[in-house]
């Protein structure tokens, strides 16, 4: 498993049941028995899928309630949130520029003359 | 002149392992499209801040390949692909690859959408194979990403 802990929620992410599980504690803390209800899996199976998301930090079980529900942690995803936002703004300042090209062409749509079209 | 562009908007698929890119341009479907295809013009603005792309061959039509490098000073990332299917203002199907990493192949879907009035939506798909290689691109570069995002921002809007 990588070092990375962004990595490691990228990869804790990766799975449909997981991003279901993370989508559904959104809406509140939850038993590992309430989870596990609406799945065709055991509650071993769903309990696999959360050490991985405890792994990555995205989620965490109370150690003094006998039924130690699973809490989400807010601030990790907001972490990813903001990975995406930076993917965005790269995007978006590689766009600015492809604006300030399209500013300096000529308004034809044919191909620019020969001083344009070779590998200069 | 008060800009109509609007800023990038970027879609994670939760289905597949793809990032939807979408942009809309304050120019024509056809130069839009030439900006792309144009290697002299693609070279202006492709690529991170501070790198210059140096073109080995860039033949847009389809059937035609690509192979380029972005880098500064003496290092110099290779990229090359493959156009599928290229059609005027309207379409780009094309293979992406990193030559560090030559199994991996992203399927980039660019759609040319004329919105009238002189503007334009472009959409671009990046299909990988993983959702773990999927996050790796999104993560890729992040570092500096912010920083000199800012940087080139500014001395943009201060033309």
């Amino acid at each position: 498993m990588s070092a990375d802990p962004l990595s490691r929620v990228f990869s804790a992410l990766a799975d449909p049941t997981r991003r279901d599980l993370v989508a559904r504690l959104a809406d509140g803390d939850a038993t590992v028995r309430d989870l596990a209800q609406p799945y065709d899996m055991t509650v071993q199976a769903i309990s696999k899928h959360l050490k991985v998301l405890e792994d990555a930090g995205l989620v965490t079980r109370s150690r003094q309630a006998q039924r130690r529900p699973v809490h989400l942690e807010a601030d990790v995803l907001d972490l990813m949130t903001k990975w995406i936002e930076r993917y965005r703004r790269n995007a978006e300042e590689r766009y600015r520029r492809l604006d300030a090209v399209l500013d300096a062409m000529a308004d034809g749509t044919k191909p620019t003359p020969s001083t344009h079209t070779g590998d200069s | 002149m008060p800009t109509l562009t609007r800023e990038t908007q970027i879609i994670v698929d939760q289905k597949v392992p793809a990032v939807r890119i979408i942009r809309e341009f304050d120019a024509p479907v056809a130069k839009v499209f030439r900006a792309h295809i144009d290697a002299a013009l693609f070279s202006q603005w492709n690529g991170p801040r501070g790198n210059e792309m140096r073109v080995d061959h860039f033949d847009c039509r389809t059937g035609g390949s690509y192979r380029y490098a972005i880098g500064r000073q003496n290092f110099e990332a290779w990229f090359r692909g493959c156009f599928h299917e290229v059609r005027p203002s309207a379409l780009i199907v094309q293979t992406f690859t990193f030559e560090g990493m030559p199994d991996g192949v992203a399927l980039e879907r660019l759609v040319f959408e004329d919105l009238g009035d002189g503007r334009t939506r472009l959409t671009a798909t990046s299909l990988v194979d993983s959702f773990e290689d999927r996050d790796a691109f999104v993560a890729s570069g992040m570092e500096k990403g912010v920083r000199e995002g800012y940087e080139r921002l500014d001395e943009l809007l201060a033309r």
